[in-house]
């Protein structure tokens, strides 16, 4: 599996430390398949987030390489490379500034598409995250929900056709009412538009939910690759606590019930 | 003679001397900017060196102002003109404010911003002109506005080394013991420092309409 061609994007032997010696990544090795959602599972300061950010070198590794599509992202123009990945994020990162179209066509027009596009495509991609042009079109962004918000990061990142998609717990900060209906419609929008996305989280719930497979991390280290039937299943050391967890809320909704 | 005789009176002084005075801060200000906005974006990419530039304009404000013309006097070039060395020690008494506004203003962007921003593709220029100097903008007005104000009162004193400008009047009236050519100078100064205040808090208010909007 590992050196298949069939890998979107591809980890070997990534080494990340920062100042020279703390090591925040150790000798990773992982690849995601094209069109699949892997989950990155860990806890807090497990390494996820940064594996995530390894992939558009917003860190870059100390050793190993990381491929996407095909290259290593070292042989990449960096520009290009972000440019060719979406991009999300808990806090959404819109730009203040702009008004909601504006932000939605900030890659596009980066791109120098022509108006008639990004007008076109605005109106797309904000459709596909359930939010009508006409009316949120000329919204700045605190005049938006926290969900509304996150749903124009998500058209964001979505809006120059990226084959490839980042997330990092884009649904963190949401009240559990949102949450779930923004998971919901991730999980639609994910079946029509068959892109590669990896999905940082540490929720086992979400994570079981969302991914096609989920990739433990822990202090640094992957601990396994699973589906999310194997993960419950699994007899891991590292995956007994997540599952644990799980179970027991599972069970204390059940005896209420 | 009244108040209003004198202006009446004096009338080509009076206008001779604003303009003087205005040509005094609108230059240094000018420079103050050309200079204190390249520099403070400059702090914001290599913060090892804030405490130095900064620290470093700290002390130049603690100098007197009128030591100050008295230490430049000597300088080569600098020295000659007595309006070069006026614009010299007001724009550097500018420029404190001018740097540390911009500095801060691009070191207030959201974290987050700046992720999505550079994750996006942006490249270092297009972060700076299109996300950070937008977003800072009514911090560095702000910074511009303060200057102005400090720099219009400062400037009265260039007329001690015989650059000109407003503060004729008043080492004039100083000397003469007389409170109405004192006025002369001090309250057209005054009024020039109240516009320029208004002005830039009008575009500051403007630039902050378009960042941090409310709700309705």
């Amino acid at each position: 599996m590992n050196d298949s061609p069939a890998a979107a994007i591809e980890f070997a032997h990534v080494t990340y430390r920062i100042n020279g010696n703390r090591m925040l990544i150790s000798d990773l090795n992982l690849s995601v398949r094209y069109g699949e959602t892997l989950m990155l599972l860990g806890r807090s300061g497990s390494g996820k987030t940064t594996t995530l950010k390894l992939i558009n070198r917003l860190v870059s590794q100390s050793e190993g390489q990381v491929i996407v599509d095909g290259r290593s992202t070292a042989e990449w123009d960096v520009i290009q490379l972000r440019r060719h990945i979406g991009y999300a994020i808990q806090e959404a990162g819109l730009f203040p500034h702009y008004d909601v179209e504006d932000n939605v066509a900030l890659v596009p027009r980066l791109e120098r598409w022509d108006d008639a596009r990004i007008a076109a495509r605005v109106r797309e991609v904000l459709h596909l995250v359930g939010l009508p042009f006409e009316q949120y079109a000329g919204r700045y962004p605190d005049e938006l929900s926290g969900g509304q918000r996150q749903r124009v990061g998500l058209a964001r990142a979505l809006a120059a056709d990226p084959k490839i998609l980042l997330m990092d717990e884009p649904f963190g900060a949401l009240d559990p009412i949102t949450r779930a209906e923004l998971q919901h419609e991730f999980l639609e929008l994910k079946k029509t538009l068959s892109k590669t996305i990896v999905f940082v989280t540490h929720d086992v719930a979400e994570a079981l939910m969302l991914g096609d497979r989920i990739a433990l991390i822990d202090s640094g280290k992957l601990k396994g690759i699973f589906a999310p039937a194997e993960f419950l299943r699994s007899r891991h050391e590292a995956v007994q606590p997540y599952v644990n967890a799980f179970r027991a809320t599972q069970q204390i909704l059940n005896s209420g019930a | 003679m009244s108040l209003p005789d004198f202006f009446v009176a004096h009338k080509r002084e009076v206008l001779t001397l604003t303009g003087e005075h205005l040509w005094l801060v609108g230059i240094s200000m000018l420079l103050a900017v050309a200079i204190g906005v390249p520099l403070g974006i400059l702090l914001s990419r290599r913060p090892a060196w804030k405490s130095l530039v900064l620290g470093g304009n700290n002390i130049m404000q603690t100098i007197p102002s009128l030591a100050l013309f008295g230490l430049l006097l000597p300088v080569p070039w600098i020295g000659a003109r007595a309006d070069r060395l006026a614009i010299l020690a007001l724009t550097l008494y500018a420029l404190l404010p001018v740097v540390r506004n911009t500095y801060t203003g691009i070191a207030g962007v959201e974290a987050p911003v700046r992720e999505a921003a550079v994750a996006m593709g942006l490249t270092p220029r297009q972060l700076l002109w299109q996300v950070e100097l937008p977003l800072a903008s009514n911090v560095i007005v702000a910074g511009i506005r303060t200057a102005t104000v400090i720099t219009v009162g400062v400037a009265t004193i260039a007329a001690a080394i015989g650059a000109g400008g407003l503060g004729e009047f008043i080492f004039r009236g100083l000397a003469m013991v007389d409170n109405n050519v004192i006025l002369a100078g001090a309250i057209p100064a005054a009024l020039m420092a109240l516009f320029a205040d208004f002005v830039l808090g009008l575009i500051q208010r403007s630039l902050v309409r378009t960042q941090v909007r409310t709700h309705n």
